[in-house]
């Protein structure tokens, strides 16, 4: 039998989440005050929970490696976020919802967990309105919605391409109010280098000032890490710069389970890589695909022919142009959900049909938007609707008004104009759906170690919908977290304040500073990057949007060379008790190139296609993703001193409210 | 292309910083400039020398980390974009650029490019929200329906990123155009009017105590922001603190 316990309460799934409410412990006010709290990392999920977990009267320590807590890589999410409100009266329910969000991540989540969230979907639209987000709104006043990947409703509240700093920024502003009266303590440039187990229970973190070098001890009666994704396992991605593995990373050295490694979203729209010299990847939203379609040539010699730049797209007839989502899955068009419309990008690409100098690019246009767009506006003002320059002049303001910073975003990268040519895109890492096993409560498999939003596993499944992570994030941290973390604190009321002079403590530290010391004194011959890049390329070839038995062990080998071949010879300059990016960013590899290995023999454990994982061996004649019902369970891994030797668990997944059946877009 | 670059190196708060002269080769009009940074940081590392260190996270414009005065300009010669989102194919061959850090009293430099702006943060926890609890149990958000004009001017003054560019770019190191640009979005959507007199006060005691100058309308913070935040913010928020300087 699985050790796995996910406490998923009895009774009926819609009832699930409103009972279990009623029946946990609560901790009384006067309590909260003598219970410390520590969360890592101030995005959507971290800044949410620290802000309620001080509004409820708990002492919140906040951590985050940014200089301020307004910088978590939230902030780029640009489409939107999904409520299951149906203001637009198109059919959409909490239990529609659900069902997209279980069939969208191909029936590989926990179905009690993805109902609580589309239950409380709806809360989070009311509480961003009252303090403040300023979401798009129709001429009415009215809230406006739109629509996104994997869906047939609108469901999509959005802020222009900005919705995911907006929402930030409203968690950031109810951090500030209790940062001013004091219930939250906030350490911005810190990074948490270890979780501190005591008696079994996580009591406390170590962590680096970034900007004196210094080691702190911080204690408290629960962790809390909303530390994101590892997509940066990749090297190249959307993830910021400094995104990471280390904190959910550590915490997986100390005994937290780490599910499904391999599922992670290569998100079908972003801009091509240019050169060497890249060091991110940029998205372009998924929102786009409301109103672009995706193309490539029908030929291939016309395909030749605009990659060596002697014909422009915008000069090949449209019986010459295959929209070839449009072609394969006419129900969904170019709103199939991410992982679909990227193997799809891939596989047009592989054959030869790609757009720009590298052939890895398709077209992106807009051209039939701008004119759909430019009559209306043409009709509803009473001028031509055929004069084809007023309409197409009408139609570009109205695609400015809904895309505008997305459309400068790429001018200034790509230096092309995507109102007049269509825009080149190809698919990047972007998400991960995998992380820290959790149980319903959100706790992780040591006691008192919680994982939120990008950090934990539960609610997307093999691949997630557009417009969800936001929506995660914070059910997680306001009204999600706050209140199951109770249910485990009242069990402290009388504990009194964790010291940080135990031998716990002591070790961690230890276990902390020598490992920086490593780092430092190793005095080799390649810098972090190199090794980073080394990393990312076998992630990419090997463990990317197509894997295969040979490539994941061969990928297992390689990854474990480069790691041996980093410890060996990585050079870190400076010193240790001062600003040192390159020392934390070594510290960061390090952790990626295990990750790296538990993902891949992850990926090669599981012998089936689903969502974004697609094993070549397992497909269906049309090339679409196979699932298998043998592998119906989430994959957790038990760490045990080498990623090699990790031990698997499974936790089985049960669907009694939905019918397993195969996911079909087309 | 060959650039020749005049960097500020300081090695922490407490020390004397000086301009650095580096070349740096074949450099790629595709690249981003931070981008050609880290070439060189790369190369600074090879040489087993000190790589630049300078703010950056997103590297798409918008979580305000990266902050650098680049040949006399607040994130460079391009506008409406930050320093991540400046190409090399604005310079060219043989050109030399000097990168600085923002300069202002309420900037204290921590090493070479990087600067402390929690005096930043520091305003917004005096009041640059509204006191509403995380319960969820509010009014249905379609209860109160907003015009949209005010709507999309409150998104358009919520879009500061926080970068500082306003303060780096302004000879009184103000910081008018960052605060105001909190002021705005609330004052202008009804959940925000309720608590209108405290925040704007409060904010503003704040701004003053961290030393930042004052506005004398100059304008060059509207066009250096790179999110293109308008003046008329800060009209508006003259307006609200004269307002509530009469109430309080």
């Amino acid at each position: 039998m699985s050790i796995l316990d996910s406490k998923v309460p009895e009774g009926p799934l819609a009832e699930k989440w409103k009972n279990h409410k009623s029946n946990i412990n609560l901790v009384s006010p006067a309590n909260k005050r003598n219970i410390d709290i520590i969360v890592v990392g101030t995005g959507l999920a971290g800044g949410s929970a620290a802000a309620t977990l001080a509004e409820l009267g708990y002492n919140v320590k906040a951590f985050c490696f940014q200089d301020s807590a307004r910088r978590a890589h939230s902030i780029a999410a640009q489409g939107g976020i999904n409520a299951a409100k149906n203001y637009q009266g198109d059919g959409d329910s909490t239990y529609r919802l659900f069902y997209d969000t279980v069939k969208g991540g191909d029936y590989r989540s926990r179905e009690s967990n993805v109902h609580r969230l589309a239950e409380v979907s709806t809360n989070i639209i009311d509480q961003c309105v009252a303090q403040g987000v300023p979401f798009a709104r129709e001429y009415g006043g009215l809230l406006d919605n739109r629509s996104f990947g994997g869906v047939l409703v609108s469901r999509t509240f959005y802020a222009k391409g900005q919705t995911g700093q907006q929402l930030l920024l409203g968690a950031y502003s109810a951090m500030n109010r209790q940062i001013g009266r004091g219930k939250i303590k906030m350490y911005a440039r810190h990074e948490m280098l270890d979780v501190v187990i005591v008696d079994g229970k996580a009591r406390g973190i170590i962590a680096r000032n970034l900007v004196t070098g210094e080691i702190e001890r911080h204690s408290a009666h629960a962790v809390v890490l909303g530390t994101g994704g590892y997509g940066n396992a990749f090297y190249l991605s959307t993830y910021a710069m400094g995104s990471n593995v280390t904190a959910a990373w550590k915490a997986h050295k100390r005994g937290a389970f780490f599910a499904n490694p391999c599922f992670t979203q290569i998100h079908p729209t972003c801009i091509p890589v240019s050169g060497d010299h890249q060091s991110k990847l940029t998205l372009m939203s998924e929102s786009l695909r409301n109103d672009g379609r995706i193309w490539v040539p029908k030929t291939m010699e016309d395909a030749k022919a605009i990659r060596e730049g002697k014909l422009k797209p915008v000069d090949l007839p449209e019986d010459k142009r295959d929209y070839y989502l449009e072609r394969r899955y006419p129900a969904f068009g170019n709103l199939v959900p991410r992982d679909v419309a990227s193997r799809a990008a891939k596989e047009r690409c592989d054959s030869g049909y790609g757009v720009n100098k590298t052939g890895e690019a398709v077209f992106l246009d807009f051209a039939a938007a701008i004119q759909r767009y430019g009559k209306e506006q043409a009709h509803v003002k009473g001028l031509d609707e055929n004069d084809l320059t007023l309409v197409t002049k009408l139609g570009k303001e109205v695609v400015a008004s809904k895309y505008g910073n997305l459309f400068q975003m790429y001018e200034k990268i790509v230096d092309q104009n995507p109102y007049e040519t269509p825009m080149m895109i190809y698919p990047a890492v972007h998400y991960t759906m995998g992380g820290l096993w959790v149980d319903y409560n959100l706790m992780t498999t040591v006691p008192g170690l919680y994982a939120i939003g990008e950090a934990n596993f539960s609610d997307h499944g093999a691949n997630r919908l557009g417009a969800s992570a936001l929506m995660q994030g914070l059910a997680d941290g306001y009204f999600v977290l706050p209140y199951t973390i109770g249910d485990y604190l009242s069990n402290d009321i009388r504990t009194g304040k964790i010291p940080t002079d135990s031998p716990e403590f002591e070790a961690s530290e230890t276990y902390v500073r020598e490992n920086l010391n490593k780092l430092i004194n190793n005095k080799g011959t390649k810098s972090v990057d190199y090794f980073h890049k080394k990393l990312g390329k076998i992630m990419w070839n090997k463990c990317g949007m197509a894997r295969n038995r040979a490539h994941l062990q061969e990928a297992i080998e390689e990854i474990k060379q480069v790691r041996e071949e980093f410890w060996k010879d990585v050079f870190v300059p400076g010193a240790e008790n001062e600003y040192n990016e390159e020392l934390a960013k070594a510290g960061r590899v390090a952790d990626f190139l295990e990750l790296g290995e538990l993902f891949a023999k992850d990926a090669l454990e599981r012998e089936e296609s689903c969502g974004g994982h697609f094993r070549e061996e397992h497909q269906t004649e049309n090339g679409e993703a196979l699932r298998r019902p043998e592998y119906q369970y989430v994959s957790a891994w038990e760490y045990k001193g080498q990623p090699s030797q990790a031990i698997h668990h499974k936790e089985d997944l049960v669907y009694e409210n939905i019918e397993v059946k195969e996911r079909s877009y087309k | 292309m060959n650039l020749t670059l005049k960097i500020w190196r300081q090695k922490n708060a407490s020390e004397k910083g000086k301009m650095v002269t580096y070349d740096i080769k074949e450099v790629s009009p595709d690249m981003s400039f931070l981008e050609m940074l880290d070439v060189l940081n790369q190369d600074l590392i090879e040489k087993e020398q000190e790589p630049v260190a300078f703010d950056h996270d997103c590297r798409e414009g918008i979580c305000g980390s990266c902050s650098m005065f680049v040949n006399g300009r607040a994130h460079g010669p391009d506008s409406r974009i930050t320093v991540c989102q400046l190409h090399m194919r604005s310079f060219k061959d043989g050109d030399t650029i000097h990168i600085e850090p923002w300069r202002a009293t309420a900037f204290p430099v921590i090493k070479d490019l990087i600067v402390d702006r929690s005096s930043f943060d520091r305003i917004q926890q005096a009041g640059g929200f509204i006191s509403v609890n995380t319960s969820g149990n509010t009014i249905d958000a379609n209860a109160i329906p907003i015009d949209k004009h005010d709507a999309d001017k409150a998104f358009d003054a919520a879009t500061c990123i926080g970068c500082g560019a306003c303060v780096a770019s302004c000879k009184n190191s103000s910081a008018m155009l960052f605060v105001a640009a909190k002021v705005s979005q609330y004052a202008l959507l009804p959940q925000g009017k309720v608590e209108a007199t405290d925040r704007v006060l409060n904010m503003v005691k704040q701004m003053d105590a961290e030393g930042f100058g004052n506005c004398t309308n100059t304008g060059a913070c509207e066009v250096e922001c790179p999110k293109g935040i308008s003046l008329e913010n800060i009209a508006r928020m003259n307006r609200e603190y004269l307002a509530a300087s009469f109430k309080g």
